[in-house]
């Protein structure tokens, strides 16, 4: 009974706060009520016994992909006021598809059994009083699963570095080694040895000293980096380039990195 | 029926998947403005997928359910990261993350 009561909370709350994430006028709150939703469906998957993919939803999604959403939601400068604009156009469009969704879901529901034979595929059981649902799933996922398990792994790879390629940009004030200009240096036009006056000090000859030559990267002419180079660069891009893209009519492309 | 979903059962659970993915269909009609709330609405339906898997996996008393809903966790998050990077990507070079302003492809 007492379980009944506290599914049905996590089930009530995940739906409003489902029902948030797709009404709420600001992006920010959208994505606080995605955190609640994620929490009580961690909280709907307790109560079915899978004790490991709750704490894994709460972490993964919780701590990693929300995050990820309010950081990207608060880092893009949008006007939340206009957002809002589309909704009573496409808020009948929605109604349509959802409740066709809807009721085609109910009726396949009414229409469906359980086959027959289900017993006998239970060969792989949750967690035993002897075996908890992590142990289990451990037990699994590095046997039966180990192919799919690697797959994830690659999948999660390619979207680490594709998401890093995507969102990676040089920018003019970046430093970089240049393994020539290191090559090129001498002990002659870096190092200089001074008679230091005793008991004087460096103060005595006007403090600490400056390199003769200047080592500033921007300094160089063509060297990577500097706002020549910069220039050129995009220079070549536009000749390059098939299409040159105007910004979107009454915005203006910001430099958020 | 297992002893994990037993006084609740297999209905409650199924309900509650559908009615998420339904609202996250309807969420990704409704923003026509705000890409991440798309990116949100995905979400909530791999959400529903999982409470699905979760819940047969319960009922079967079988834990292949459970394997699965943890590589669609993998394939969400992979999903929601490089989602975001094109918004992010987007928005860098036009200003705008309206779903009506994305018609760069259309040549």
């Amino acid at each position: 009974m007492m379980t009944q009561i506290v599914f049905y909370v996590f089930a009530a709350v995940l739906v409003l706060s489902a029902t948030m994430v797709v009404c709420a006028r600001n992006p920010v709150h959208s994505v606080l009520f995605l955190i609640l939703a994620f929490f009580n469906a961690a909280g709907l998957f307790l109560i079915a016994g899978a004790e490991f993919l709750a704490m894994t939803l709460v972490i993964v999604y919780v701590g990693a992909v929300a995050v990820l959403f309010l950081f990207v939601v608060m880092m893009l400068d949008v006007n939340f006021a206009q957002m809002r604009e589309g909704v009573q156009r496409y808020a009948p469009i929605g109604g349509v598809v959802g409740g066709v969704l809807l009721v085609e879901l109910i009726m396949a529901f009414t229409h469906w059994r359980v086959a027959s034979n289900i017993g006998q595929i239970r060969h792989l059981v949750p967690s035993s009083s002897e075996r908890t649902n992590t142990a289990a799933l451990g037990d699994v996922l590095y046997t039966h699963y180990i192919f799919l398990f690697q797959s994830c792994a690659l999948v999660l790879l390619v979207a680490m570095i594709g998401a890093i390629v995507l969102t990676l940009r040089d920018r003019p004030t970046g430093r970089r080694q240049d393994i020539d200009r290191q090559h090129d240096r001498t002990s002659a036009d870096s190092l200089e040895m001074l008679q230091v006056p005793l008991g004087a000090g460096v103060a005595a000859q006007g403090g600490f000293l400056r390199p003769h030559t200047s080592y500033d990267v921007a300094s160089v002419p063509g060297s990577y980096g500097t706002e020549a180079w910069r220039e050129q660069q995009m220079a070549e891009e536009t000749q390059t380039a098939l299409v040159v893209i105007p910004p979107a009519a009454g915005t203006k492309g910001q430099d958020n990195a | 029926m297992h002893s994990a979903i037993e006084g609740i059962g297999l209905a409650p659970y199924l309900s509650i998947g559908a009615i998420l993915l339904v609202l996250g269909v309807f969420g990704i009609f409704v923003n026509r403005k705000n890409v991440i709330i798309i990116l949100m609405s995905i979400e909530l339906i791999l959400l529903s997928a999982n409470i699905n898997f979760v819940a047969f996996s319960a009922a079967t008393g079988d834990l292949s359910g459970q394997v699965m809903t943890l590589f669609v966790l993998t394939i969400a998050a992979a999903e929601s990261a490089i989602g975001l990077a094109i918004v992010t990507v987007y928005f860098r070079n036009r200003g705008s993350i309206e779903v009506d302003d994305i018609t760069m492809m259309k040549g």
